[in-house]
């Protein structure tokens, strides 16, 4: 996993409550056996015309996005399945960083599983960063994990909070298994003490 | 200290603790697919490493699988079919316990976990699928997972959490006739939405709940992620335990009543704590019918179509315009009469043979409208066999309804069962979705009785005039 610590970017504004999964990535692109090359299929429904040609009106096909690396959303963003192909096809398009008033659960944890960072802020706060994006390549966000802070265009700082773990494990790039593993000790007595009603999944 | 069921299962689950309160939390049964593993098996052939707990882990095919009886002899989506094989060669060269489509027990995995006695109260699964919420419905904490989890718990049988919140939902009273448990949790979901669980698992309780069986209480389960909890959780009781007994990987003899007698312990405590609670009477909800493209968009079939010109909010009015667009709905219209063309009657919601029962009940004797498609499709190959044996599956043919093989079908357009754009379709299903069932198709999620009125009159139906 690529470390995150500080990214100075563009950021795109999609205001939308409740943008679920199947909208950051349909289940029909799902079928697929690796983690890359997901990026040209992100938001694809409302990305792409039923032609296939790209939506001009869609805020990524606009040339002052198409490099941002930051995304303002609405509330409850990234609500429905488990898919990891979701975070997936934001890196590959090239976004580290969302931020909104709210995250759906799994989400949010697959985010940090890769690198990018989920911003929860008020929705008024959203809204300003919503404006500054607005601004398109003229009005750069900074976002510095160390300080917890978001740094708007005129060069104010707005504070957030992150988990004290997974923050670790971002700036780091740590990968969550090898930390896991130093508490094999821990796991091998767990299990020891497995109660004998327990079935096994043997002989299927 | 008073728990809550919730805390009770975490606390027995903490392997160690974290400086800042992340736990390292051990799963009891990892429930595989082909769709959200392959990266995960990569990553531990990448790392060299195995998959610690063979024996907790159990592996099937179900989202993209087709639902026509040729399957046997091949699939030819080349995608579906590189899928399904890098499963078959995952679990082969790990040494996973694997349902392949051949094996009477496929299913979709939400559905055969329970079946199988697979998923047992007090035990916390996982699988890379939001549904899996649905085995709380036997006192689990089930959740799903993404697929660095996957691998994690592959690798190492725990993963790294901190706890939820608790939140209770009880629903008191009797449900009227003609209601079911996805009555009962699409109101819910109407009323707290599709964030109001975020950050929280939700024990549903109260009278209502309680006299569910087994199968509605997995639709009210299942369906706990659609309001944001990624897990929903019913304390096991006696029907839970009778509905475990016996079957093929539950214990058996003796070693059934010492689980039993720890299922017991786990109910919530008297005086337990919290952080939020919602009431609902179970006697106000009637059969209850999606309208617009989120879960939350939900009203009763009695009900009309809300008018976005009421919502002060702008956002959300452009939101609710958005949802009527898509939906081609007019503000103020009754939803009952609206034309349909297609009904799906499966998916991990709706698929067991309780629901097959209902639906068999309204379609007995009676016949698909007029150029509507009906799809029914069993959530298990032993679903299909029971509902055969049942006599089921012939009232399905009669009535003209397709019974197909068992798999996810056309609950999110993985596989050959879609709608095509702007096709209406009254579904069993969990999600409604821009697109979620194919792109472009509009979806009214519903109960499986409801579901079958529609298919008979070709219109969204208040199934109690058919009953």
């Amino acid at each position: 996993m690529d470390k995150f610590t500080r990214l100075t970017a563009a950021a795109a504004p999609l205001n939308l409550a409740n943008v679920d999964t199947d909208k950051i990535i349909p289940a029909r692109f799902l079928k697929t056996i690796k983690r890359s090359g997901l990026g040209k299929s992100l938001f694809a429904d409302m990305r792409y015309n039923a032609d296939g040609a790209e939506n001009p009106a869609f805020v990524l096909n606009q040339p002052k996005y198409r490099q941002a690396q930051i995304l303002v959303a609405g509330d409850n963003f990234g609500c429905g399945s488990s898919r990891e192909h979701a975070p997936w096809a934001l890196l590959d398009f090239g976004i580290r960083c969302v931020i909104a008033p709210g995250f759906a659960d799994i989400f949010h944890g697959n985010c940090f599983k890769n690198g990018i960072l989920p911003i929860v802020l008020p929705a008024d706060v959203c809204e300003q960063l919503m404006d500054d994006a607005a601004q398109g390549t003229n009005a750069r966000l900074t976002i510095d994990l160390e300080k917890q802070v978001v740094v708007r265009p005129d060069g104010e700082e707005i504070h957030f909070e992150v988990d004290a773990f997974r923050k670790h494990c971002l700036l780091n790039g740590l990968d969550d298994i090898g930390l896991t593993l130093e508490h094999a000790a821990a796991i091998d007595a767990y299990e020891a003490k497995t109660p004998s009603w327990k079935p096994a999944i043997n002989g299927v | 200290m008073s728990r809550t069921l919730f805390d009770k299962i975490w606390d027995a689950h903490v392997v160690d603790r974290l400086e800042d309160g992340t736990c390292v939390l051990y799963i009891d049964r990892h429930l595989v697919h082909e769709v959200t593993s392959p990266q995960a098996f990569e990553g531990l052939r990448l790392a060299g490493r195995k998959v610690r707990r063979v024996d907790e882990t159990i592996a099937v095919v179900d989202h993209n699988i087709p639902t026509d009886a040729d399957r046997l002899n091949g699939i030819n989506e080349p995608e579906s079919k590189l899928q399904i094989e890098t499963l078959e060669a995952n679990v082969a060269a790990f040494g996973v316990p694997y349902f392949p489509v051949s094996d009477a027990r496929q299913g979709i995995v939400h559905v055969i976990g329970p079946e199988q006695g697979i998923s047992l109260p007090g035990f916390t699964i996982v699988c890379g699928d939001s549904h899996t919420s649905t085995h709380g419905a036997l006192g689990a904490l089930a959740f799903g997972i993404g697929t660095s989890e996957v691998e994690h718990v592959l690798a190492t049988q725990t993963l790294l959490q901190k706890p939820a919140k608790n939140m209770l939902v009880r629903v008191d009273g009797v449900l009227p006739p003609g209601c079911t448990g996805k009555d009962i949790v699409l109101a819910i979901i109407g009323k707290i939405g599709t964030a109001g669980g975020t950050g929280h698992v939700i024990e549903f309780g109260g009278a209502a709940i309680r006299a569910l069986d087994m199968a509605g209480r997995l639709t009210v389960c299942n369906m706990s992620i659609e309001a944001g909890a990624r897990a929903g959780l019913i304390a096991p009781d006696e029907t839970t335990f009778e509905y475990i007994k016996g079957r093929p990987y539950a214990p058996k003899g003796e070693d059934f009543e010492k689980a039993v007698a720890y299922w017991k312990t786990l109910p919530s405590d008297e005086g337990a704590h919290y952080d939020k609670i919602v009431v609902l009477d179970a006697a106000q909800i009637a059969p209850q019918v999606t309208w617009g493209t989120s879960p939350e968009a939900v009203i009763s079939i009695t009900g009309t179509v809300p008018d976005p010109q009421a919502e002060p909010d702008e956002a959300r009015r452009d939101q609710l315009q958005q949802m009527l667009r898509y939906m081609d709905l007019q503000p103020g219209q009754k939803i009952a009469g609206t034309k349909v063309d297609v009904v799906f009657i499966g998916s991990c919601t709706n698929s067991r043979i309780e629901d097959m029962r209902a639906a068999a009940a309204v379609a007995k004797g009676r016949h698909v409208a007029p150029g509507v498609r009906v799809l029914v499709v069993p959530g298990s190959g032993l679903v299909k066999a029971q509902a055969e044996a049942e006599g089921l599956a012939k009232i399905f043919t009669e009535a003209g309804f397709e019974w197909r093989e068992a798999g996810c079908s056309m609950c999110l357009g993985m596989n050959p069962d879609k709608l095509t754009p702007g096709q209406r379709c009254a579904s069993t299903s969990n999600r409604n979705f821009e697109g979620r069932q194919g792109p472009g198709g509009r979806t009214h999620l519903l109960s499986p009785a409801m579901a079958a009125a529609a298919a008979v009159t070709g219109v969204l139906t208040d199934v109690r005039e058919l009953v």
